[in-house]
């Protein structure tokens, strides 16, 4: 296989003619003897024979510090047990990822799929240009020579580490053609392989955002208004400077800030500022309010149009078997377990931020624009991130640490509290979904319509016009299912809150109402959920596939102890096709998740383990949200600040996970959020059973079970 | 004035305000930062130490609480990631993002320190107190008995 340099550099850009790439920031603290020699923007490599490979992509729990360098290492040659690995500097011509518009964004489960060749050419480049640099070094025809383990190796037993060439390597062009690895061929990438940050997690010596050190760091605590955009009118900070510790107080668009010689006397002296506070138009929000304010734009909004075939309604309105239903989705929160943090300094006219991000570029460009610098005045350095969810993608935090900073002489680590972080989310939008369908005599679907009524988070991040459709809006909202008329709509609306993307986006919204939505219809024409799904799955060969095996896998059918019921769901999300089983009791009124059955067609996967660790993780992640949380608002405030009122899924609520993955030689799907979407449906589908009580509305707490 | 104690068996004086919670003199004043801020409120359990050989919330432990105590932190586990949790850690490459991981080894090693052969109930028991939010407790209870049943062989 054979993949043009154009085409390659048109996607990650701007290498410098003479094959040595300029201006990018080589990570500090490489611990490597001699020069560090960078013969693309993927691989340095030291007189040493250090060999370092670059993730473009955070590393949240996902796995990418081992995943990305995994698809460099199949072609370089390279023994990943002996490489470093380097989160990429801030530089989206470099590091844009191609599936988010050139972004250097880590999100929308895209960083193998993006990744997938471009960085298998990208270390293959280096190899090439290695054994070039070998054969002019040997006076030898590259051809009989070959690269081996961080080497090259020719006739009559020459050798030459990559250390020793990676300096007249790095003078040469960068190939125009490189040849890549059919897959059957792979040694590393599709093995199960140990995680390379693992040593680093469990003695305490990986570093967050919030671990951060620099020389003379002070520390701010940033007081904000209860109200999510109200800002300051007046303050007094003379208790609070007079606390100890304090160093001073600095106010920025978004409050006032306390800098201390610790976090804590920051944030201490920062409960002693007294602020009079222009609130805004949020102080009038309520979350009922809000969803009641979706309902009637689902009825008066402007349409956007998804999808359409025939004339759904004249066929629903001929019928007399039909359905009518109104699905709903809570607010929630993300909150990753590291507080929105950042360190910022301010030095010689440059802004040097370091922290936990998942939008590098924007950082760098928004907060030049914020604190009025040019954009390659501002640096921004990665470091582990203590969760992400989408949370991370915004960069409010990183915009007050450097407005903090720029004010101040000595670097500062802004840290959120958890109640700041908890109240001042960008939240997962409410969303309203309208359905309908008509069954045929013969219990199938002979027509469909679906409206969801959401706000739009692209709206927001990218600016996206109200008349566009936003795909983050219709992810999973056309399901696999045949229905002879149908019809898919969207209508926006804004709900008055700041909304942002959470794990999985629209998937867990749209997932929610088809797979319940579905289950409901089964009942209707009196057919096994199971069954009816696949007879509507003809010609659907991935769909039918992972819904048998989930099937099979769970016992679909067999019998269950007293109490217990099954649900299932189905989906495809980021080019996954998923599906599962959920068998749950009622315990003191709640739903009590005994076993989720998984079954994954993700194509081609590059670490088998971490594919499973995330499906794991997003089974746990949607459980809380189908079952414990909900964000709510009154006067504008948002009213849980902490987990006793948002509580996460603990370790005696997690279920027992069984995964079925499919081998697979389809292109690769994304795995780090699908498996979130369908927990509330297969839950909702199990209830049903089990009570028959159809849940329409997140989340299914105890109380809102026997209220319905 | 100061407040004496030691921390993974060396003698440290903390100068901070005696009603300031450990967990802000370990990691802003000793700059020890492998025990986690999560909620400040003794929620979510990042910020796990042992005192006198008890796991403990340092976020909602005073200062002036551990004068004369031993506490001991993640980076005291072992030097060489070599006890038995953190092999085991290792073996089911359990951590995702990894921020709520020395909590929970913390915790884990308060309960295996009294219980080598605990049941899955005495581990939901035990770690009850500490959030993953990346939902690594299935391989976290694989690491727990994993890391038992070498102690009990060792």
């Amino acid at each position: 296989m054979t993949t043009s340099r154009r085409s390659f550099l048109k996607n990650s850009a701007a290498l410098a003619s003479s094959g040595l790439l300029m201006g990018i920031a080589i990570p500090t603290a490489l611990q490597a003897a001699g020069t560090v020699h960078t013969p693309n923007a993927w691989v340095h490599i030291a007189d040493d024979n250090t060999i370092t490979l670059i993730s473009a992509r955070s590393e949240m729990g996902q796995g990418v510090y081992t995943s990305m360098p995994m698809l460099i290492a199949e072609e370089l040659h390279v023994d990943l047990r002996k490489i470093k690995v380097r989160i990429a500097p801030s530089n989206g011509k470099l590091y844009g990822n191609k599936l988010l518009g050139g972004a250097q964004l880590t999100g929308g489960s895209t960083s193998v799929r993006d990744g997938w060749e471009k960085l298998r050419i990208g270390g293959a480049q280096v190899r090439e240009m290695l054994i070039s640099a070998a054969a002019n070094q040997w006076g030898v025809d590259r051809a009989g020579l070959t690269a081996v383990d961080g080497h090259v190796l020719g006739a009559n037993g020459k050798k030459a580490s990559y250390g020793s060439l990676a300096a007249a390597a790095a003078k040469l062009p960068v190939p125009e053609n490189v040849a890549i690895k059919d897959p059957k061929d792979f040694t590393i990438v599709g093995k199960r392989t140990k995680r390379l940050d693992t040593p680093d997690k469990i003695n305490g010596q990986a570093e967050f955002g919030i671990d951060v050190k620099l020389p003379g760091m002070v520390y701010a605590a940033l007081e904000q208004c209860p109200v999510i955009g109200g800002t300051v009118k007046s303050y007094d900070a003379t208790k609070a400077k007079a606390m100890p510790g304090v160093l001073a107080v600095v106010q920025i668009p978004d409050g006032v800030a306390v800098v201390a010689n610790s976090w804590w006397r920051a944030n201490m002296a920062r409960q002693e500022l007294s602020i009079v506070w222009d609130e805004g138009a949020g102080a009038a929000l309520n979350d009922k309010a809000m969803l009641d304010s979706l309902r009637a734009a689902a009825k008066t909004g402007t349409v956007i149009p998804l999808k359409a075939v025939g004339d759904p309604e004249a066929v629903i309105a001929a019928s007399d078997k039909v359905l009518r239903a109104e699905y709903a989705s809570q607010l929630l929160s993300h909150s990753p377990l590291e507080p929105m943090n950042f360190t910022a300094h301010y030095t010689n006219g440059k802004m040097r931020l370091i922290g936990s991000t998942q939008w590098q570029d924007a950082a760098q460009s928004q907060i030049a624009k914020a604190v009025g610098l040019a954009v390659d005045d501002v640096s921004v350095e990665t470091t582990f991130l203590g969760g992400g969810f989408g949370r991370r993608i915004d960069i409010d935090f990183i915009i007050q640490a450097a407005q903090i900073a720029k004010q101040l002489d000595k670097p500062v680590k802004l840290v959120w509290s958890r109640e700041d972080d908890m109240t001042h989310d960008f939240y997962r939008p409410q969303a309203i979904h309208t359905l309908a369908a008509s069954l045929g005599a013969d219990g199938k679907p002979t027509a469909m319509t679906f409206r969801l009524t959401s706000q739009s988070v692209t709206g927001r991040v990218f600016g996206l016009p109200a008349p566009v459709q936003d795909p983050l809006m219709t992810e999973a909202a056309v399901a696999g299912y045949n229905i002879p008329a149908s019809r898919h709509d969207v209508v926006k609306h804004d709900a008055g809150l700041r909304v942002g993307y959470w794990r999985s986006v629209s998937h867990a919204l749209n997932a929610f109402a088809n797979e319940g939505f579905i289950d409901e219809l089964a009942h209707m024409a009196g057919q096994d959920p199971y069954a009816y799904r696949l007879s509507l799955l003809e010609g659907k060969p991935r769909f039918a596939n992972v819904l048998k095996l989930a099937a099979e896998k769970a016992g679909w059918g067999t019998p269950l102890p007293a109490g217990h019921s099954r649900g299932i769901a189905l989906m495809e999300g980021y080019d996954t096709y998923m599906a599962q089983v959920a068998e749950i009791s009622l315990e003191r009124g709640a739903i009590k998740v005994h076993k989720v059955t998984v079954a994954a067609d993700l194509g081609h996967m590059v670490n088998p383990d971490t594919v499973e660790a995330q499906i794991q993780s997003s089974v746990v992640f949607g459980l809380g949200a189908a079952t414990l949380q909900e964000i709510t608002l009154k006067d504008g405030r948002v009213q849980q600040s902490n987990f006793d009122k948002f509580p996460i899924v603990r370790m005696s609520q997690a279920p027992v996970i069984d995964i079925v993955l499919v081998e697979s030689s389809e292109k690769p799907g994304g795995i780090g959020e699908p498996a979130t979407a369908l927990v509330a449906p297969a839950l909702a589908n199990a209830l049903a059973v089990l009570t028959g009580k159809r849940m329409r509305k997140l989340p299914m707490t105890a109380a809102a079970i026997q209220a319905a | 004035m100061s407040t004496a104690f030691q921390v993974n068996g060396r003698a440290v004086r903390a100068e901070a305000e005696p009603d300031t919670p450990l967990l802000w003199v370990i990691r802003d004043e000793l700059g020890m930062t492998g025990t986690k801020f999560g909620c400040g409120a003794a929620l979510c359990g990042a910020c796990t130490v042992h005192i006198d050989g008890k796991p403990a919330r340092s976020c909602q432990t005073l200062l002036s609480s551990v004068d004369g105590a031993k506490v001991s932190t993640i980076e005291g586990l072992s030097k060489d990631n070599s006890h038995p949790l953190q092999v085991a850690w290792i073996k089911h490459d359990v951590p995702q993002c990894g921020y709520c991981q020395s909590g929970q080894l913390m915790s884990a090693a308060a309960l295996l320190s009294n219980n080598k052969n605990p049941s899955d109930a005495d581990i939901d028991t035990a770690m009850s107190g500490n959030i993953c939010r990346c939902g690594t407790y299935p391989r976290i209870k694989a690491a727990i008995k994993d890391a038992a049943s070498m102690m009990r062989n060792a």
